[in-house]
């Protein structure tokens, strides 16, 4: 242990002590972001030195950057409140060690369990607390058989304590820095949990590396950091799913994800998420791709108060390819203000954004995109497709692609669609025995077909029936 | 046995005052096809769209009411006294549909990234489900039939009980596409999408094919084909009376489909109403004549 840290342990073992004992002491105890609390994260994760030290850097980032406000239609953050965030931290930590019993959880996720068709069992390992899900165990399996090409797959926090060097020269240095926006900063300091990927050079991972319960089981899964490193000519596909509302008690969700994909390298990031409807869900998702390698960003977001997520790809290497695929839906009360970014900062690059969004209820939908093709980037190409089903006229969807093109022998294309869910489909839907709700339920599940068709078969299914209870209004 | 009945029925445009319908009587029991014919605008595609439930109409006047006989779904639903008339008007077009009424689009809806086989699957599966409620009463103590434990799709989730299974489904779907000629590649298919005017119109005769209806409407069905194809749609409509034993109202303009599906029945439309009606020598009568002399015999004015 580093002599700060036991500088630490002497000042402050008390507060220390409540905050592992006592779970609403420790809400109480510590108000605001504050160094003292930056440290004590950091020493209840045995962090070394290096860590604690670009968690304190980005503290200070992040006091000094003002919050985005001014961009056009932007989502309300006047009601986050980042002076109250930390108390929100403390009972998922509390939660790993203290919720045992499934009883205990919040009725809402409990009935949305239930409305899944998901089993006990199964509702045991989402919440965190069954250790025996069948699932474990395969991917223990697996993870033998990846252990001997040298692939490594575990939580964040072990990679900083068995990874060092490899965490060391990418967390958060050249793909998403601190400084790189006020959430950014934010993760930066207070992150905890994730997911480590590392694929050596010439490796394939077959299968999909899967991250499913990890965010109820690691509890303080709001600030989670992915860090995928895929080297020379490997592939892996990595998705992550969470697909139950997070406990009522968390009002924001700062991820981070951090892809290096190297020459040749192929990576597919796929995500399913759904927040409960008091979440400010602000994220920085962003891709670094070498020479003729291939990101794929697919995700489906639902749920949340507000979110804004621009998962970024930079072409830095010549004939990079990247593709988007996205989908949002907003109900009632809910702002989703979603899309892709891409710089094209090398010759012979390529991108497809492919964004679907569904309104309903008075919810509102953006796609927010930028395309950047810088001077010398010739042959480069970009498609954008937008489309947006509202369900009703007091849902509101709006389009803003921005594109910044610096060279003239560019392929740019955009196109966009918005549309009402048509009275005729529906009537043509119900004349064949349809009601109407299993109409709209059809209509919406072909709407969103292109996402489902690229995740694995339980992510599909789990996305159709989320998109199901939302359109029931069921989900809390 | 059913029996489709439309007493004095008006209708106009939901919201406007437009009307389009002024009185029509017309009756069309199972195993009998009718042909509907007259000019454009004179109410024939309304009529259909008015019997099958589309909101875009509203009735003022009149009646649509279905009998349907204790033989009308086989022996899984049993037909009491009382519910053997129904009152379409009453009912929403689903409803209408799981009592055996069934519309042939001209336009049918073209829905992506629904496959044909999930979405036949799933109105075979709504339809029956709907007529089990409808005639809830009557059911009783009848002991369920067991899920048979058919293989299912996981993104179709599992047959519950009572319910077409996939692969059961997949037998039935490939009979009725054999039957109607057409390529095995349509059930992978998006519903509609990208499919050519006689691929839809197909389509639409392998639909009632599937869902079994006891009286059919099918709006221009002929309209866009080509001979081929015309020919295929009329064995499918034909097969539909003579194997399901279906009643047909055949909407037309032309005689042309006449040859192939012969009528029982001719109606003339004229302004909203049967200005008259005759036997298939009709239809003939039309063809040569044109409609100005019907006209000129109801009104005594051309």
């Amino acid at each position: 242990m580093s002599s700060e840290q036991d500088h630490l342990k002497d000042t402050d073992t008390e507060a220390r002590f409540e905050f592992k004992k006592e779970q609403n002491a420790a809400v109480k105890s510590d108000k605001g972001l504050t160094e003292e609390v930056i440290r004590m994260i950091s020493e209840d994760k045995d962090e070394p030195d290096w860590m604690l030290e670009r968690r304190l850097r980005a503290l200070q980032q992040f006091q000094n950057m003002p919050l985005p406000t001014d961009w056009p239609g932007q989502p309300d953050l006047t009601e986050l409140d980042i002076e109250e965030i930390v108390p929100y931290i403390r009972p998922d930590v509390d939660k790993r060690e203290g919720v045992d019993d499934w009883t205990e959880l919040p009725d809402e996720i409990k009935d949305t369990f239930d409305k899944l068709g998901i089993p006990e069992a199964e509702k045991n390992a989402l919440s965190g607390v069954g250790a025996q899900y069948e699932s474990e165990v395969v991917y223990q399996n697996m993870q033998e058989q990846w252990e001997e090409k040298g692939v490594i797959f575990m939580n964040m926090d072990r990679a900083v304590q068995e990874h060092p060097e490899l965490v060391k020269e990418h967390f958060m240095t050249t793909c998403v820095p601190p400084s790189d926006n006020k959430f950014a900063a934010l993760h930066g300091a207070v992150w905890s949990g994730g997911s480590f990927v590392y694929v050596p050079e010439d490796v394939t991972v077959e299968m999909p590396v899967q991250a499913y319960f990890r965010m109820n089981s690691e509890g303080m899964g709001q600030f989670e950091h992915t860090l995928i490193i895929a080297e020379e000519g490997s592939e892996v596909h990595y998705i992550e799913g969470c697909s139950a509302p997070k406990y009522g008690t968390h009002n924001l969700h700062s991820g981070g994800v951090e892809v290096f994909v190297g020459e040749d390298a192929h990576v597919q990031y796929s995500t399913v998420q759904n927040w409960s409807k008091n979440t400010f869900n602000l994220n920085t998702k962003r891709a670094i791709v070498e020479e003729n390698g291939t990101m794929e960003w697919v995700s489906g977001s639902m749920g949340s108060k507000a979110t804004m997520l621009y998962p970024c790809s930079i072409l830095k290497g010549r004939g990079a390819t990247d593709t988007h695929i996205t989908i949002a839906f907003a109900g009632e009360g809910q702002d989703i203000d979603t899309g892709a970014k891409v710089y094209h900062n090398a010759p012979n690059t390529k991108s497809t954004i492919e964004s679907k969004s569904i309104s309903k209820d008075g919810g509102r939908t953006n796609y927010r995109g930028l395309v950047h093709i810088a001077d010398g980037a010739e042959n480069s190409s970009t498609a954008v497709e937008c489309d947006a089903l509202m369900f009703d006229n007091e849902s509101t969807s709006d389009t803003m692609p921005y594109m910044e093109i610096e060279e003239s022998k560019v392929d740019v294309a955009h196109e966009a669609t918005v549309g009402k869910i048509g009275d005729e489909d529906i009537f043509y839907l119900q004349s064949r025995g349809l009601d109407d709700d299993d109409a709209k339920k059809m209509i919406v599940a072909g709407f969103i077909e292109p996402i489902t068709e690229e995740l694995p078969i339980e992510y599909a299914v789990e996305l159709n029936r989320l998109i199901e209870l939302e359109m029931e209004g069921s989900l809390g | 046995m059913a029996r489709l009945e439309l007493n004095n029925l008006h209708a106009e445009v939901a919201d406007g005052d437009e009307k389009i319908l002024e009185g029509v009587d017309l009756e069309v029991e199972s195993g009998e096809i009718h042909a509907l014919m007259g000019p454009n605008g004179s109410g024939k595609s309304t009529t259909a769209k008015v019997i099958a439930g589309h909101p875009a109409y509203e009735v003022t006047e009149g009646e649509v009411l279905i009998h349907l006989e204790e033989d009308e779904f086989g022996e899984d639903i049993e037909i009491g006294e009382d519910q053997r008339t129904w009152d379409l008007l009453e009912l929403e077009p689903n409803e209408r549909a799981a009592l055996g009424v069934f519309l042939g689009f001209q336009y049918p809806a073209e829905i992506e990234g629904v496959t044909m086989t999930n979405f036949l699957r799933t109105a075979l599966n709504a339809k029956i489900e709907e007529r089990e409620e409808l005639f809830e009463d009557e059911k009783g103590d009848e002991e369920e039939e067991g899920d048979e434990g058919f293989e299912t799709s996981p993104m179709e989730g599992p047959a519950d009980e009572g319910e077409v299974g996939v692969a059961e489904f997949q037998g039935i779907l490939q009979e009725k596409m054999e039957q109607l000629d057409m390529d095995e590649k349509f059930a992978q298919r998006y519903l509609n999408a990208g499919f050519s005017g006689g691929e839809k119109k197909q389509n639409e005769v392998l639909q009632a094919a599937i869902l079994e209806p006891s009286i059919a409407v099918l709006d221009e069905i002929d309209s866009g084909l080509d001979i081929d194809r015309l020919q295929d749609v009329s064995n499918g409509i034909n097969a539909l009376r003579d194997q399901q034993g279906t009643g047909i109202l055949q909407i037309t303009h032309y005689q042309r489909i006449l040859d192939y599906v012969e009528p029982d029945y001719v109606h003339v439309m004229l302004d909203g109403q049967i200005a008259k009606s005759g036997d298939a020598s009709l239809a003939e009568e039309l063809e040569d004549k044109g409609y100005d002399w019907v006209r000129e015999e109801v009104y005594g004015t051309a």
